[in-house]
């Protein structure tokens, strides 16, 4: 029987990384003295091992036997805490992770770093004064190849209180029968008289012959349980098989007090007669702890791993149930429903009313639940802040101390593992830009330590991530001289302090004197605006000079639904996302401008919006063909503005995204598509592509004019 | 049925033994420390425990013992789990009344056969 286990390394995997966690929460909060912490770590670690033994990732438990054996020192005491004995424990942690990332992509690992922890971890252990890496190094090879039948004989007595640890003989003898072909003789010369007897003792005694082409080892092992509470003999006879008669016996006698070998000549095949002649054979002391080992059979599982990460969820089983619960419910009303319909007349309508009702509740409230299962608590993506402030900290020299907030708020996996980078990037930056050095702030009366406090909240239809930190905040002027200097803003334009602000997350600014070993490595903070802005969120930062910055970023819960604004445009319905829309309006003639290149813009307050009709863009049959009291509705993406010209605003609704990729091909202008209520299928606009696309056909068309081109037909079809 | 009970607080490492039981024709019932082992070895009947050495709340020496304490496991075997194949560790689950141990890393077909040698 082959049992395949490559099935759970997913789950073991998951299972690491979720200890690695926790191995480095615990060892930044571990303390002297502090027994439980330092426990689940080891447990942590001792957990990892075991399952990378038995999978054969040999680097992974190669390694963590090594953080193991330190930790096991510290948990029995014999060696202290030490903050420099934590850091190396640290960076074993990074090499673990590295190890078993590697695993998870099926790469072969070969960093520096982990060579060189392992070097550190070695020298630290040798450095204690207990040499605990007691390994049984020298695990000699037994070679041996016992071609030949041999006969075994077993002498197996027990003591009496053998069966009180659970021990039956009798599964023993079946053991051996799998290894070849047994007899066994039951001595009950010790059996005491029935009045004397404990029924909870065993008082026989055995004699076993087995005949196996097998190993004394093999032997041992059936017994390795019971041998410190038996007699156990084992001697051997070899019967050379008839082809091999010249061989000498290959048994090597590594240990001749073990194994008798009494002289081959008695060869033949009728064991019963061996056996008793053997029973003579001399007195052999009783087996002692081996000294050989027999390489393990190389159990390594070699699977052809699944390449295509699947990815998957621990799902807390109050929202399993809660689904179940729905189930009901939903199963419930269908057949109230159906057995409506078996003979409907009119006066029922009510209960049919009354039916849809309630369908409408189940599906509403199947359809939280079910986006409940994608929902984790952003404490998954916080909690590998308080290590990267710790490096920080020590990096830098600057005493931080980190305050996570909101931690139980709930965010939608995809979007989380998203996140998780850009929030690196901007606790990076409130590190190095934002807290000041510990004399700055002394001298300016703040406290030696900086904080910096994560918080997590919701807030309507979307989460907010703010970064906040005391530091010297953002210097207007600064930001403003730079910007002009870069030449991203004209000098004479004057701006908002939220402008200026975010005039620090366009593409080539940095206000840092010098590039920093921590933030500044060439990924920018536009790099972290354009990510968050590819998740539908957004990031918005406040700051006072003196007193500090908080970076609050904006995401939608989920990327699976969206809140979308129908409209129509002939006989297409289109969706526009709810938050791009700045507002929708009745255009007014007076307010229309045109522009060169067939351009109309439209005087919305302060600014020009161009007008984008979308039956010209998509070539469709519209109502409205005249711009002048035509329906505009002002959506916005990276901040620029544009009035799609439609013919009607129908309801706001969420809508189920499904992807068009998948389902067809990529169009552009269209992010996805969704299935209405009546079963049509509507097109969500994809606004920046849209924005993209006017701006590309203004600029067509503004060439076309200045190459004296007379074409006059719409650049835009 | 052969009815185990399979006590380790690794989600993995308890996944894998179950099934590798199962696979061989085994009923399992799981737990994920001693406390929870103990509680349910309170409930029912089994022919055999297989237990980890290392896990919260209550480790496997204790539940060892414990077991022992309980009239209907007074003879059942009970095997443990270790990484380690120290005979310290072999002394200390044999004084709590451990049958046997097994070393991890496991094979699946070796722990079939081993726990043969008790049910």
């Amino acid at each position: 029987m082959s049992i395949d286990l490559s099935q759970f390394i997913p789950s073991f995997l998951e299972e690491s990384f979720e200890g690695l966690e926790l191995m480095e929460s615990s060892l930044l909060s571990l303390e002297q003295g502090d027994t439980e912490t330092i426990n689940s770590i080891f447990r942590a670690a001792h957990s990892i091992k075991g399952g990378a033994g038995t999978f054969g990732f040999d680097a992974v438990t190669e390694f963590t036997h090594l953080v193991e054996t330190l930790l096991d020192e510290m948990r029995d005491g014999r060696r202290d805490i030490a903050q420099g004995d934590i850091e190396i424990l640290l960076d074993s942690v990074d090499c673990m992770r590295l190890l078993v990332m590697s695993i998870k992509e099926d790469t072969t690992c070969e960093d520096e770093k982990i060579i060189e922890v392992t070097a550190q971890l070695e020298a630290t252990l040798k450095g204690s004064d207990i040499s605990s890496i007691a390994e049984t190094s020298n695990i000699q090879v037994n070679n041996e190849t016992a071609s030949d039948q041999t006969t075994w004989l077993i002498e197996f007595i027990p003591e009496h209180h053998l069966v009180k640890t659970g021990n039956d003989p009798q599964f023993l003898f079946n053991a051996l029968a799998d290894l070849g072909e047994v007899s066994i003789e039951a001595n009950s010369s010790e059996l005491p008289a029935l009045n004397d007897m404990d029924p909870e003792e065993l008082y026989l005694s055995w004699s076993i012959t087995l005949v196996a082409d097998i190993d004394i080892e093999e032997i041992k092992e059936v017994f390795e349980w019971v041998e410190d509470e038996c007699q156990l003999t084992i001697t051997k006879k070899q019967i050379p098989s008839s082809q091999d008669n010249n061989n000498t016996p290959q048994v090597k006698t590594d240990n001749p007090l073990l194994i008798n070998e009494p002289s081959t000549a008695e060869s033949t095949n009728n064991k019963q007669n061996n056996v008793q002649a053997d029973e003579s054979a001399p007195p052999i002391a009783k087996t002692t702890e081996p000294e050989l080992k027999v390489k393990p059979a190389a159990a390594t599982v070699k699977t052809t791993k699944p390449k295509a990460d699947v990815g998957s969820i621990r799902v807390g089983v109050d929202k399993v149930d809660s689904l179940i619960n729905l189930m009901g419910e939903l199963v419930i009303t269908q057949s109230m429903l159906s057995e409506l319909g078996n003979d409907f007349d009119l006066s029922k309508v009510e209960r049919l009313n009354r039916g849809l009702e309630q369908l409408l509740q189940n599906t509403k409230e199947l359809q939280e639940s079910v986006m409940r299962i994608r929902m984790l608590p952003i404490s998954f993506a916080f909690n590998r802040f308080p290590r990267l402030i710790h490096d920080l900290s020590k990096k830098t020299g600057k005493q931080i101390e980190l305050i996570l907030k909101g931690e139980q708020t709930e965010l939608d996996k995809t979007v989380m593992e998203q996140i998780g980078d850009p929030l690196v990037h901007l606790v990076r930056n409130a590190v190095d830009h934002g807290i000041e050095s510990t004399d700055v702030r002394l001298a300016n009366g703040k406290p030696e330590q900086g904080t910096i406090i994560l918080n997590a909240y919701h807030q309507g239809g979307s989460i907010v991530i703010e970064i906040s930190d005391d530091g010297g905040g953002i210097n207007r002027e600064a930001v403003f001289n730079k910007a002009i200097e870069k030449g991203i803003v004209d000098g004479n334009t004057s701006l908002t302090d939220s402008q200026v602000f975010d005039l620090i997350l366009e593409p080539g600014f940095s206000t840092a004197k010098e590039l920093s070993d921590i933030s500044g490595r060439g990924v920018g903070m536009d790099v972290v605006k354009k990510n968050i802005q590819s998740l539908g969120g957004r990031i918005q930062i406040e700051s006072t000079e003196g007193k500090g910055s908080t970076f609050k970023v904006h995401l939608p819960l989920t990327l699976a639904i969206l809140d979308g604004q129908l409209v129509r445009v002939g006989s297409e319905i289109y969706i526009i996302p709810l938050i791009t829309i700045v507002e929708s309006l009745q255009a007014q003639s007076e307010l229309i401008n045109r522009v060169s290149g067939d351009m109309v813009v439209y005087r919305l307050r302060e600014d020009n919006v161009p007008v984008l009709p979308i039956y010209q863009l998509f070539n469709l049959e519209a109502e409205t063909k005249e711009v002048e009291g035509s329906l505009l509705v002002v959506v916005e993406a990276e901040d620029q503005k544009i009035g799609l010209m439609v013919d009607d605003l129908l309801a706001q609704q969420q809508v189920v995204i499904k992807s068009l990729n998948e389902n067809y091909q990529q169009v552009e202008g269209i992010s996805g598509a969704t299935i209405l209520g009546d079963g049509s299928v509507a097109m969500i606009l994809d606004i920046p592509g849209i924005i993209q696309m006017a701006q590309n056909n203004a600029l067509k068309s503004f060439n076309h004019k200045t190459d004296k081109l007379t074409y006059s037909e719409e650049v835009t079809h | 049925m052969t009815k185990i009970l399979v006590v380790d607080d690794s989600n993995s490492i308890r996944d894998m033994v179950c099934f590798t039981l199962k696979s061989a024709g085994y009923d399992t019932v799981e737990a994920n420390d001693g406390q929870q082992g103990l509680n349910k070895a309170k409930m029912g009947s089994f022919d055999l425990v297989i237990s980890d050495v290392n896990m919260p709340n209550m480790d496997g020496i204790t539940l060892c013992s414990e077991l022992r304490k309980l009239p209907s496991f007074k003879f059942t075997p009970i095997l443990m789990l270790t990484t380690e194949s120290s005979g310290d560790m072999k002394q200390r689950g044999k004084a709590a009344g451990a049958t046997g141990w097994l070393v991890k890393p496991f094979n699946p077909e070796k722990l079939i056969a081993t726990i043969k040698r008790v049910v």
